[in-house]
């Protein structure tokens, strides 16, 4: 119980310091314009990066980690 | 049903032949969006909502394996409609064909082999040292996907989505859905993820029993064995998927992102298709070569652990430099309760150059071999009954892989993008060499592929 209750502290505390930490980085909305262009959204091109995620789902042992790893297909 | 957006189809095209093509994608695409729409379920209310702009993705993939393995053609069709109120509409159809050949998991040999096919019906003959290929492998697979986000309010965001994907012997079907919460600005996000899929297995012939042996072609027992390595005729597998990710600008020209990825699966985990050869460990003429008993070679169906636990940690960043360019990398840390770890690590550059652009890729995978992969079982291991799971795919072998690649992309207009990759995908693995005989075969043959795309976004 103690612990459950240490831990929970912890976490909370580690979140807030995070997002604490997060809110001296960062920019204000109209210093957007780079970051708003289409090839620097993190997934800029989804359909190359499914290809991608399936041939390398199919061919070796680790998927996912960008989003879900998943199955949906007999190849491994 | 309406999913006709006006604005984005009538825009004027550059060249009389663009402008034909681009009609034609045109008229087949919304088509395309609304069956998919109806297939999925996704209401005439939220279709309805016809004040947004639909953005097309077409894109087919060629990969084609050396030595006449396996060559996979993949067409996909990505449609997405973005909402003036923020919401985004997703469909994607999927579709591949698998010819070639596959390894089968049993080690070359200095005598030729006769495998059973994994439907029970018929047999193949792989020569004296050469790699045992299963040449019979083939299958047409079709993917449906939908998913749908809105935001919530200023700070919130949803995700909701479906997914079903049928080919030959293997069904999946899918929900998924995420909350994303901003902060800082929008600055910061967190993100959470839920998947849930479904999987049924249904190869001809059955599933094969973990550890049963491959019945021998030929011998008047054949049936009763083939029977006997039988378990049922389908079997399932479920896969629960969870992922907690932050996303942070960090200023004006970076962003970075962490992903905590968990995974679950249960069930059956067996490849139905890979078996094991037994060797014959006793010392004699025969050591280091087929272990045969009634006068026939031994051959094991694989048997895996009927459940996996992966843990994955991601790491990604973005970074645009002051000409145009862009630099992207990640990291990707896999642990599993196989005993896999692994490592990825993917880096690309855009190299702008006016209205096109070239982007080279380099990635570079290694990973460590499950517990239960052993390349071969002794004659010693199997008489003995000592080993109740057992593995000779290679995809769970020690292993290391490069991918090396380039993309040219060429901007047709604001909307309209014309790009086609390239790319060489190396594979080598290593283990135990084998003793007497066997150790003069190649054990680990490496594999390469090519990959190539061309794709067109209007």
């Amino acid at each position: 119980m103690k612990f459950k209750y240490i831990a929970r502290s912890t976490s909370c505390l580690a979140i807030a310091l995070a997002l604490s930490a997060c809110s001296n980085i960062g920019i204000k909305p109209w210093e957007r314009d780079t970051l708003s262009r289409p090839e620097m959204q993190l997934i800029h091109d989804a359909v190359e990066a499914g290809l991608d995620d399936h041939i390398y789902f199919s061919k070796e042992a680790s998927s996912g980690g960008r989003s879900f790893g998943g199955g949906g297909c007999g190849c491994n | 049903m309406q999913l006709i957006n006006s604005k984005s189809i009538n825009e004027s095209a550059n060249s009389p032949a663009t402008k034909k093509a681009s009609q034609s994608f045109k008229k087949i695409a919304p088509a395309l969006a609304a069956a998919s729409c109806s297939l999925l379920g996704i209401t005439d209310a939220i279709a309805q909502e016809d004040n947004g702009e639909w953005k097309f993705d077409v894109a087919t993939l060629i990969y084609a394996e050396s030595d006449s393995r396996v060559i996979a053609a993949e067409p996909v069709f990505n449609a997405t409609k973005t909402y003036t109120d923020g919401e985004v509409l997703n469909v994607k159809l999927v579709f591949d064909t698998l010819t070639g050949a596959s390894p089968n998991g049993a080690t070359p040999s200095n005598t030729a082999q006769t495998f059973t096919r994994p439907s029970g019906n018929g047999q193949y003959i792989v020569d004296p040292n050469e790699s045992p290929l299963d040449d019979t492998f083939k299958d047409t697979r079709g993917a449906l996907s939908g998913t749908w986000t809105a935001p919530i309010d200023r700070d919130w965001e949803y995700t909701v989505g479906a997914y079903g994907s049928k080919e030959y012997d293997y069904l999946s079907l899918g929900l998924n859905g995420g909350l994303k919460r901003y902060f800082n600005q929008k600055n910061t996000a967190l993100n959470f993820g839920l998947a849930f899929s479904a999987d049924t297995i249904e190869p001809e012939g059955g599933n094969p029993l973990g550890l049963a042996r491959m019945a021998t072609p030929g011998t008047a027992s054949f049936d009763a064995d083939y029977d006997a390595s039988r378990a049922d005729s389908s079997d399932n597998k479920t896969i629960i998927d969870a992922i907690f990710g932050v996303t942070q600008v960090i200023n004006t020209k970076t962003i970075m992102q962490f992903n905590y990825g968990l995974s679950l699966s249960d069930g059956y985990l067996n490849d139905p298709f890979k078996v094991l050869s037994v060797i014959d460990s006793s010392l004699g003429p025969n050591y280091g070569g087929n272990y045969q008993d009634g006068g026939n070679n031994v051959y094991l169906y694989e048997s895996r652990p009927d459940s996996r636990m992966k843990h994955t940690l991601f790491w990604q960043t973005k970074y645009a430099l002051d000409n145009g360019d862009v630099i992207d990398g990640s990291y990707r840390f896999m642990l599993d309760d196989w005993g896999i770890t692994s490592h990825t690590l993917d880096f690309r550059y855009r190299w702008q150059l006016g209205d096109s652009y070239l982007e080279p890729h380099l990635r570079y995978y290694m990973q460590s071999e499950a517990d239960f992969y052993k390349r071969y079982l002794t004659s010693d291991e199997y008489t003995a009954n000592s080993i109740k799971e057992a593995s000779s795919d290679e995809r769970l072998s020690d292993m290391s892989a490069y991918t090396i690649g380039l993309k040219y992309g060429y901007k047709l207009s604001k909307t309209k993008e014309f790009n086609v990759r390239a790319e060489y995908y190396m594979q080598s693995h290593s283990g135990d060499n084998g003793f007497g005989q066997l150790a003069s075969q190649d054990l680990y043959p490496d594999s390469n592929a090519i990959i190539f795309q061309v794709g067109y976004s209007f």
